[in-house]
């Protein structure tokens, strides 16, 4: 070992590695950031059907404008360790035998820290400034929004959604109709077995658990028709517990569920009352 | 000279008639007791069941306590026809131990109890191996099956088994991928052990992983189940028989799993050598002890959870049964659990096998070493406190998800420490392009991806429109497959020939690598955007609009499957027609492994050696003068 | 030299020095070696097929038969529900409840139905099953058929009570909601085991429009599977007996 021969850390004529790569990786991030936040941000799942969506478009574009540097840092570096640092063919060379730099570890320590730190920050301030920015809240919500509701409750059955709303004289029906630009607060339980009610382009997903009442905040702020389907599998039809929901004018909401009371009055009448959970018989093995 | 007693010479086949060699405790044996075992047992549940409390067996045809029953009796047949009870009998009944396992010699030694741990690791590398292609086949069905967006080949109850046994195979098997063949096979060594502290356990490990996977897949005979790996209730408690098979085949796998890091925290807190101090272990005998851990703390939950649902299935208690008093949140809860520091499970020994192959082919020492422990451990102390991040959208109490997304976003720093390490180590290298070093870049690039995503994931707003759809699927498969699957290729074409004393045709490695690695980023790069446009996870059935993107992830997977075969097309030409031989130390690395013998001499050492320093005495020191630290002993 | 050498064939193959290749100088064992592989490999494919054939079996379809009269246009699905398919059909579920529809005079144990699209389906339903009762009673009206009605033993009906529900004909994507009365608890001569001539049944009769071609699900909805938490897994979970598919072509 005392026969080896030492060198500083840099050679001669060896380029300055470390301005080349900054150079290049600073470059690098300043043309991708403004494209990922400006080009791609407002195009990212899940769109802006709903308050709570709009919201998670701009939270996705966070975090994938936290991740773009990240991302360029680390694959930049590869590459670039790809091509300046080899070992030359046949050659048995070594490299300097740094063992750790306290600085550099600090640094990253410290800004991987406050990244992560400030990312869950965000996450909080933007899941609770939704109301659960669509998620399903367990029966009792850190914030409530203010101002009127309309309880709808999403019903999860091997294999079928059925939505019934309260406040409409407990009738259910098959299809999810929402009026447009009023605040839902979406009571989602199952009957059965675990599911999970997924309002795509609402960006709302809630666990249906048997016995338990969850609950979603969702404000649809546009017109148009979004997809439902199940995001627990729940048995042979998980995959085709797929529906089509409608966000509609007031209006024509009103005529919608009024049509729907006439309707399904038979059903209506033999339906149990109204209540965020439900245990039907048989609620163990089946006689 | 060793002179071990029973090494005087190698015997020579007797000459003994086959038919006599044959009795004994040997695979053979455990098969036919196996069997006798499995009817034994489903003897005593079908007379259990017979009672009055059961009549809901006449009304479903299904004998679920007589095929668990079954089941038992069959993997304790197997283990007492391999000779797993000599020992303890023999001790019980005041005689001396024998010897006799390790002594053997032949390739008979592969197929029944041995219990040096190098024949053991090869096992576990074979066993693997194969189970590792029966869930890579399950994928290949079910990719299969996605390319039309309405169901066509796959019925919809085997699509569900099928996608079940992919990921229940895969997470039982490779749990134990990298600690199984490598650890086992190389720990003791690079430690300067003549054996692991406990050499039947783990070969008890080893064997009980080869009956799991063979339950698993005879979940077929008995219906499939319907639930996924998760095995969520109450729908694990709705499902037929086949649901037994999942249950068993886990339990005995979290059960092997805990023996096994059982067996290495012993081995490495008391068998190092004199000189070897924690500040001196190679990497990955860290990442092993903190994957350890994991193992002995979390797999045994895993083992709990499952019998309470058994006992759910059989004999109509309530422990997840809403109706009956229950709560499917109760194994939800118990399950992620154990599933959270199980997929830390799977990426720390990928963690030890990149930083510890880094060194080699770079020609420098590993570059913060202290920090690269630190992170693994603290990677496994806080698996512990992430779980719920899993249940995000299920209606837990609405105060916990800002912690829980806290702690999940803390786990990233400790992450993040293996990249810097991997970059330190990088730079002003002199990197030579094997396959194993490829394959070591790759995991780079892959964990990183997979890591960036579950950042995504972590955040709970974001996590509301990602989770349970194929975001998901990507992320973890980016971490596992990306992560510790090419970590363990890297192992592969690295240990090899230490292992079997044959080099791999490092051309077919490269071919191997390439496909593979472009395969696998084309197959589940797309699957960001597939979750992000919708698709729900464990379906067979999508929006049409979507059918391009499968179709495209499709046949990247059957590329990903081809370049499975090149490898094995390369195993099969360089270990049996060519056998090119290796040197003792191909690679030229100062790691404890390679100054053994090819092959490695029963005990491992003549003589316990005496540690001076960490393996990574790479390097040209540095001038005290260049502001860098000198390289001086760790 | 006293160590012993634990080497992969070491009494059975030699090692060839570095960079030495012998094609076709394969020793005893690597010849043995290759062909129990082969033979392990020969197993594996067939085991393969094996596992292929049961992932794609799925019951024969039937189609629909040209209507006879009273009904008019359109194709006839004539169904049975069975409270046990029996051993004759099933020897291994004899106990499981399950749909068979009549093909060619013979009752068929199958649930994939052929249709033809843009048409009228008329179905007849014989009910031979008891009463479990609907989990959701909201299935209780019958949705999605011609005149929202559906005819139980001669008489129009636009929902029956959800106690009496013995199973349902549901097909969620086309929006049809039928539920299906049982066979009472006190009546005689109940059916035991598929085939059910003569036993006491119900009479269900119903009609409704098919549009663009596809292949839809259908499937129970009342917890019928007896003996299975909720009453919903077995037969309710396994294509063929109370989920099956509608083949629009």
């Amino acid at each position: 070992m005392s026969s080896r021969p030492v060198s500083s850390g840099q050679l001669p004529g060896e380029p300055n590695h470390a301005r080349r790569f900054t150079t290049i990786w600073l470059i690098a991030t300043l043309i991708a950031l403004p494209l990922v936040i400006f080009v791609l941000g407002p195009e990212l799942p899940p769109g802006n059907a709903s308050q709570q969506a709009a919201g998670k478009v701009t939270d996705n574009t966070v975090l994938l404008a936290m991740a773009t540097p990240v991302l360029l840092l680390v694959t930049i570096y590869l590459i670039y360790a790809v091509i300046a640092f080899r070992q030359p063919a046949g050659g048995a060379l070594e490299g300097p035998a740094v063992r750790g730099d306290s600085r550099i570890q600090t640094a990253w320590i410290v800004i991987t820290s406050a990244l992560v730190l400030s990312l869950a920050a965000y996450g909080t301030v933007r899941l609770e400034a939704d109301n659960g920015a669509g998620s399903g809240n367990g029966p009792k919500p850190l914030t409530v929004p203010s101002g009127p509701k309309l309880p709808v409750q999403v019903i999860a059955q091997q294999w079928a959604f059925t939505y019934r709303y309260p406040t409409y004289g407990g009738v259910e029906t098959t299809h999810l109709y929402l009026p447009d630009n009023e605040t839902i607060e979406l009571h989602v339980t199952s009957i059965d077995v675990i599911h999970s009610f997924w309002a795509y382009q609402l960006g709302v997903k809630a666990d249906a658990n048997p016995d338990v009442d969850n609950v979603a905040f969702v404000k649809p702020t546009k017109l148009g028709a979004f997809d439902v389907r199940c995001a627990e599998l729940c048995g042979i039809w998980h995959g085709y517990m797929y529906d089509k929901g409608h966000v509609v004018t007031p209006s024509e909401f009103a005529t919608w569920i009024a049509q729907q009371q006439k309707q399904m009055a038979p059903a209506t009448k033999v339906l149990p009352p109204y209540s965020t959970t439900y245990l039907p018989e048989p609620t163990r093995r089946a006689e | 000279m060793s002179t071990t007693a029973a090494a005087a010479s190698a015997p020579q086949p007797t000459g003994r008639p086959l038919w006599r060699r044959l009795i004994g405790f040997n695979l053979l044996t455990a098969v036919i007791l196996g069997v006798a075992g499995y009817y034994v047992g489903a003897l005593i549940g079908h007379t259990i069941d017979g009672g009055k409390s059961f009549e809901y067996q006449a009304a479903t045809d299904e004998y679920d306590l007589a095929l668990l029953l079954g089941y038992f009796g069959g993997v304790v047949g197997f283990l007492i026809g391999l000779g797993f009870a000599n020992y303890p009998i023999s001790r019980m009944l005041g005689r001396p131990a024998s010897l006799r396992e390790k002594e053997e010699q032949g390739i008979g030694r592969y197929f029944g109890l041995c219990t040096d741990h190098k024949v053991v690791g090869i096992q576990y590398l074979v066993g693997i191996g194969v189970f590792f292609f029966v869930g890579g086949l399950n994928a290949m069905l079910i990719r299969t099956e996605l390319l039309h967006p309405v169901p066509t080949f796959v019925g919809p109850n085997q699509y569900l088994s099928i996608v079940g046994m992919h990921g229940t195979m895969m997470m039982g098997m490779m749990t134990s991928g990298i600690l199984g063949p490598f650890a086992n096979y190389f720990v003791p060594i690079m430690i300067g052990a003549r054996r692991m502290a406990f050499p039947r356990i783990e070969a008890l490990t080893f064997w009980l992983l080869m009956a799991a996977g063979f339950i698993l897949t005879s979940t077929i005979f008995f219906g499939g189940f319907p639930t996924g790996w998760t095995g969520y209730a109450p729908l694990n408690n709705e499902a037929v028989m086949g649901m037994d098979s999942y249950i068993c085949f886990f339990a005995l796998v979290g059960l092997s799993m805990a023996l096994l890091g059982l067996n290495m925290m012993a081995t490495i807190i008391t068998m190092r050598a004199p000189g070897l101090t924690w500040s001196r272990l190679p990497i990955f005998v860290w990442s092993v002890f903190a994957t350890s851990v994991l193992m002995v703390l979390a797999a045994p939950m895993l083992v709990a959870t499952l019998l309470m649902a058994a006992l759910d299935r059989t004999i109509n208690t309530s422990f997840f049964i809403a109706g009956g008093g229950g709560s499917s949140y109760l194994f939800e809860n118990l399950f992620w659990f154990f599933g959270h520091p199980e997929v830390y499970i799977l990426a720390l020994p990928g963690f030890g096998i990149v930083l510890e192959l880094l060194p080699v082919f770079t020609r420098k020492p590993l570059w913060g070493y202290r920090l690269a422990v630190s992170g693994m451990l603290g990677v496994s102390l806080m698996s512990f406190f992430v779980w719920q991040h899993h249940l995000f959208v299920s209606g837990i109490n609405a105060d916990l998800r800002p912690f829980y997304m806290l702690s999940t976003e803390i786990i990233s720093i400790p992450t993040g420490f293996i990249f810097m390490c991997v970059m330190g180590t990088l730079w002003k290298a002199r990197t030579s392009f094997t396959v194993p070093m490829m394959f070591v870049l790759a995991w780079t690039f892959n964990f990183l991806i997979g890591g960036l995503s579950g950042v995504f994931l972590s955040d709970t707003p974001s996590d509301t429109d990602t989770h349970g759809s194929f975001f998901v699927m990507a992320h973890f498969h980016y971490t596992i497959m990306g992560g510790l699957i090419f970590a363990f290729f890297a192992g592969i074409y690295y240990w090899v020939p230490k292992m079997l004393g044959l080099r791999l045709n490092e051309k077919l490695g490269k071919v191997h690598f390439w496909l593979m690695f472009v395969a696998f980023n084309s197959t589940f790069m797309p699957l960001f955007a597939l979750g992000m446009e919708g698709m729900p996870r464990r379906v067979s059935t999508y929006s049409p609009a979507l059918q391009t993107l499968n179709v495209w992830v499709s046949i990247s997977a059957f590329v990903l499957g081809l370049s499975m075969l090149i490898f094995l097309y390369n195993v099969v030409y360089s270990l049996i027609f060519v056998r090119k031989a290796a040197t003792a130390n191909p690679w030229n690395s100062k790691a404890m492994e390679w100054q053994v013998p090819t092959p490695v001499p029963v005990n491992n050492f003549e003589q316990i050696p005496v540690f001076d320093s960490d393996p990574y005495d790479y390097g040209i020191p540095i001038s005290v003068g260049a502001g860098q630290p000198a390289a001086a002993g760790a | 030299m006293g160590v012993v050498w634990p080497r992969l064939g070491n009494k059975y193959g030699v090692a060839r020095e570095s960079g030495e290749r012998g094609d076709g100088d394969l020793s005893v064992f690597m010849k043995k070696l290759l062909a129990v592989g082969g033979a392990v490999v020969a197993i594996g494919v067939l085991i393969g097929l094996y596992v292929a054939d049961w992932a794609t079996t799925q019951p024969t379809a039937v189609a629909s038969s040209v209507a006879t009269p009273p009904n008019s246009g359109g194709t006839q699905l004539t169904l049975e529900t069975v409270a046990a398919i029996g051993p004759k059909y099933e020897p291994s579920h004899p106990d499981w409840v399950s749909y068979l529809v009549r093909k060619n005079g013979q009752w068929v144990h199958s649930t994939i139905y052929t249709v033809p699209a843009n048409s009228i389906v008329h179905v007849t339903v014989y009910q031979y099953d008891g009463d479990s009762g609907l989990r959701n009673p909201f299935l209780s009206q019958v949705q999605g058929t011609v005149g929202g009605t559906e005819v139980v033993d001669g008489k129009t009906i636009n929902s029956i009570d959800p106690e009496e529900a013995s199973h349902t004909f549901v097909i969620p994507d086309l929006g049809v909601f039928v539920p299906l009365p049982g066979v009472a608890e006190e009546a005689k001569n109940q059916c035991e085991f598929a085939p059910c001539e003569g036993a006491a049944h119900r009479t269900i009769e119903f009609s409704f429009k098919t549009g663009k071609k596809g292949r839809y699900r259908w499937q129970c909805f009342v917890p019928c599977a007896a003996g299975y938490l909720d009453g919903f897994g077995g037969p309710m979970q396994t294509l063929g007996y109370m989920d099956g598919f509608i083949n629009v072509v």
